[in-house]
């Protein structure tokens, strides 16, 4: 347990280390938060009401996206490149030998990772979004904490996707083109574009039951408080439940992989 | 007196010679990147498909957008289709010849950029020829069909004046995004780090030069049009085409500055890059 | 007019401005003086070693005559060009091979790296091809060509960067540690081939290596920089008198003897003895026939071996007492 604490602190020092990089993207989070911005206005201002938000809560969903995108990694820009790198270069079966877990292992540094970008890189964009706009940021602080179990969960959710993408790499010659699938799908139906409960009939059901959904859609309406009570604990099952079923598919895929390094050596 | 003049237009030769000799250089690095995709059809069909769908579903996000409402900003869908193709495909086209520039901090980096300091063609040139990715062209097809469907649904009075518009608005526009890759480049002699920062006025500008002026803060259009003139990329242009009003009550014939805009903006990138390798060769790496 | 020489540098130097941070936003400002004032002429056809420790300002040289960094002051000129102003004219007419990185395009074959180098270089198709082959002979790419270069080992990258420095027939070539990492064949081959270059074309050679038997077989002038100056430049065999080094004669003697005693005036001293074998140290100066001799007639001797001095040790004395200065 100890060990995999000490990956996730190096996950997120490593990461703290790339000051310049950090305020370049903190600079580009910010200009893409008030392009975003202005568009929600404007799409605000024909329909009030439009997917449940008035229009602070739309606002305010902008700069969410914004902070949760480096977080949970949907542009890419987490472990899965250098894991790709490992398993071409044949670098990954001196990882499989190793008395941790692979999976665990991963997942621990890239939770470090997150959380350097959520407090890196999404609190100054979220500020300087406040400042601009008027923002609905919730009163109660149990609304805060409920929150961050949230992304939480969305984090572990990426993290399984990715997970599973990137051994995609044991069996596919290009790795490129499944992760820019991957990207795609997290742009979109995470709700980065546009929040899924404007995606309409067939398309917003199957967008909102998808996994991404973890990622932005579900911690989002945790913060702007469209959960309360029982139907909270239904979001966290919804994302609880991919992060289970998707890190076992994790887990599978790692057994099968493994067993293939072993067998033919690298 | 004499002198001095043939001075003066030996330097003028020998810069445009530097032109020619760049570009025939990055023709030539181009051709070997073009054979090799070619070499592997099946992936490169797949990276273009990728790219076109990728870059697409910045167009579907505005569909579904209309589909709650009629007008953004005061622009029906068609107008908005005019607006996102033009910018769309010169972002693509100036993506698909330079994109390659903001791969300069790597190189800096890692100490490769004196290998190419050491061959008898311009350094800009062998940079933005670096892996050319023919896949690009997904963004430009995407581009091109939107703009088409624009044009198709849209009832604009033609004028041969609004017919020729077309064209040079794309080709100004991509010569402007070029521009910016460019300067973006020389940035990065300085802060290999902060190429993200790049991203905000390529990826950044091409959203939102996707909706119409009317939804931005004065503030905000105002800097595009005077400070990075990404204005006349497709914004001035296509208002012209549609006979809406321009932005911040700019003058008619504005619409018709974009080559010269983009001719400015080259000027301050190649001085930018001159500046930024003359002090990479000053400190090294 | 006098003959110029092909390379001509007068109190060349490079200063660099290095700032570290001391504290959170506190930074200091230090002159680092990678080259300090190095002068000297390099005519046409010679092959020259240029070694020093890491950080000496081997590269920072090299990368100054190859026109990478424009130098700080002083005057550098090859083949009469400034490489600082007129990189792109100088291009044509020299060759680098970098040992760390490679002058070709890491993820297309061979080939293609040399197919766009003829082009790029202008370089007439006869001629192109006459030396392509001639370099696939000798460097024995034949079966590399269509491999694409992230695949190749580093001595077969090697031999492939160093083809590709010679297909436009440069005058001069800089290699900079060109046989790091090579295995031992592939180091005689690479030494060979540039002995053959530079009998055959008169091409000027400079070489930067941390590996002295490099020079040793290749190179009858050698310079030594230190902390970017220059503190030797001549023949090999001066710098051991600089040096003041030793060669060893291992003597095989018929049973165990206690150690040699040759007396006050002989220069011999033993170092070591190891049962009926003796290791004597005498001046790198000297002959070692008058030693073998007395040895001979006064002792009982079997067998013998003369030991040619560590280079190695040589130069790090080199740099210990320049240092001391």
């Amino acid at each position: 347990m100890r060990l995999y604490a000490v990956v996730a602190a190096g996950g997120f020092r490593r990461h703290a280390t790339y000051r310049v990089a950090t305020l370049a993207g903190v600079f580009t989070n910010t200009v893409f938060g008030f392009i975003m911005a202005y568009t929600y206005i404007a799409l605000w201002d024909e329909r009030p009401h439009l997917g449940g938000y008035d229009m602070s809560q739309a606002l305010t969903y902008v700069w969410l996206g914004q902070a949760l995108l480096m977080t949970c990694a949907m542009m890419g820009g987490g472990f899965e490149d250098e894991l790709m790198e490992r398993i071409r270069t044949g670098d990954i079966a001196v990882d499989l030998y190793r008395p941790a877990d692979l999976q665990l292992w991963w997942m621990a540094g890239d939770l470090g990772r997150a959380a350097f970008h959520l407090l890196g890189r999404g609190i100054v964009p979220m500020v300087l979004g406040a400042m601009a706009f008027d923002l609905a940021l919730p009163g109660s602080p149990w609304t805060w904490l409920a929150f961050l179990v949230s992304v939480a969960l969305g984090v572990v959710v990426s993290f399984a996707v990715r997970f599973l993408v990137a051994l995609s790499a044991f069996w596919l010659m290009d790795g490129a083109g499944a992760m820019q699938i991957a990207w795609l799908a997290g742009l979109f139906f995470s709700g980065m574009l546009l929040p899924l409960n404007l995606f309409p009939g067939v398309l917003g059901d199957v967008a909102r039951a998808l996994p991404w959904s973890s990622l932005l859609q579900v911690p989002a309406d945790v913060f702007l408080g469209t959960y309360a009570g029982w139907d909270l604990a239904g979001a966290y099952a919804f994302q609880a439940g991919w992060a289970v079923v998707l890190l076992l598919a994790g887990r599978l895929l790692q057994s099968v992989a493994t067993r293939r390094v072993v067998v033919q050596g690298g | 007196m004499e002198g001095a003049v043939a001075a003066e237009s030996g330097i003028v030769f020998a810069e445009r010679s530097r032109v020619v000799e760049g570009v025939r250089a990055y023709g030539l690095i181009v051709a070997m990147w073009l054979r090799s995709t070619m070499a592997y059809r099946a992936s490169f069909v797949m990276t273009a498909v990728g790219n076109f769908v990728a870059t697409g579903f910045d167009f579907v996000t505005i569909m579904l957008m209309f589909t709650h409402v009629d007008v953004l900003g005061g622009f029906t869908l068609p107008e908005i289709a005019l607006l996102y193709g033009a910018s769309a495909t010169a972002f693509g086209l100036a993506d698909l010849v330079l994109g390659s520039m903001d791969r300069l901090g790597r190189r800096v980096r890692d100490g490769t950029l004196d290998t190419l300091l050491v061959r008898p063609v311009p350094v800009l040139a062998q940079v933005a020829a670096d892996r050319f990715a023919l896949r690009r062209l997904g963004r430009i097809t995407q581009g091109l069909l939107v703009l088409g469907y624009a044009l198709l649904v849209l009832d604009i009075e033609w004028t041969p004046l609004k017919v020729a518009m077309l064209p040079m608005m794309v080709l100004s526009g991509a010569a402007v995004f070029g521009a910016v890759f460019v300067v973006g480049a020389a940035f990065q002699f300085f802060a290999q780090d902060a190429s993200e920062v790049q991203n905000a006025f390529t990826y950044g500008g091409t959203t939102l030069l996707q909706y119409p002026p009317s939804v931005f803060a004065k503030d905000l259009v105002r800097g595009v049009t005077f400070v990075v003139p990404l204005a006349f990329v497709s914004w001035l242009p296509a208002l012209y085409v549609l006979g809406r009003d321009y932005p911040l009550d700019l003058p008619r014939w504005v619409a018709f500055l974009p080559p010269l805009v983009a001719v400015g903006c080259w000027v301050l990138a190649g001085l930018a890059w001159r500046v930024g390798l003359r002090s990479y060769r000053s400190t090294g790496s | 007019m006098d003959e110029m020489d092909f390379i001509e540098l007068d109190g060349v130097e490079k200063v660099f401005d290095v700032r570290r941070k001391t504290g959170f936003m506190r930074r200091e400002r230090r002159e680092v003086r990678a080259v300090d004032g190095i002068s000297f002429r390099v005519p046409r056809g010679e092959m020259v070693g240029y070694i020093g420790p890491n950080g000496a300002g081997k590269s920072t040289t090299i990368k100054m005559l190859t026109g990478i960094l424009t130098p700080s002051g002083g005057r550098l000129r090859v083949a009469g060009i400034d490489p600082a102003r007129e990189r792109t004219k100088l291009a044509h007419r020299i060759g680098v091979v970098f040992g760390q990185r490679t002058t070709l395009w890491w993820d297309l074959p061979l080939r293609d790296s040399y197919r766009l180098m003829h082009r790029m270089y202008r370089i007439p198709d006869a001629r192109f091809r006459e030396n392509l082959d001639r370099c696939v002979e000798l460097l024995d790419l034949g079966a590399l060509l269509e491999v694409p270069v992230r695949q190749l080992s580093l001595g077969q990258r090697m031999r492939g960067d160093i083809a590709a420095a010679l297909l436009h027939d440069p005058e001069v070539l800089y290699l900079d540690e060109p046989t790091i990492g090579l295995d031992v064949i592939s180091k005689a081959k690479v030494r060979g081939f540039l002995r053959d270059l530079n009998a055959e074309r008169s091409t000027t050679v400079l070489l930067t290596t941390h590996d002295l038997t490099d020079i040793e077989q290749l190179c009858k002038r050698v310079m030594v920089i230190d902390h970017g100056r220059l503190v030797y430049d001549g023949a090999l065999a001066g710098l051991h008198e600089v040096g003041r080094s030793e060669r060893t004669l291992v003597v095989d003697l018929e049973r165990e003897m206690p150690p040699i005693e040759l007396g006050p005036e002989a220069s011999a001293r033993v170092v070591k003895v190891e049962g009926p074998r003796q290791w004597l140290a005498f001046p790198a100066a000297g002959s070692a026939a008058p030693l073998v001799a007395r040895i001979a007639a006064e002792y009982p001797l079997v067998d013998l071996s003369v030991r040619e001095p560590d280079i190695e040790s040589v130069i790090a004395k080199m740099y210990v007492s320049d240092s001391g200065l």
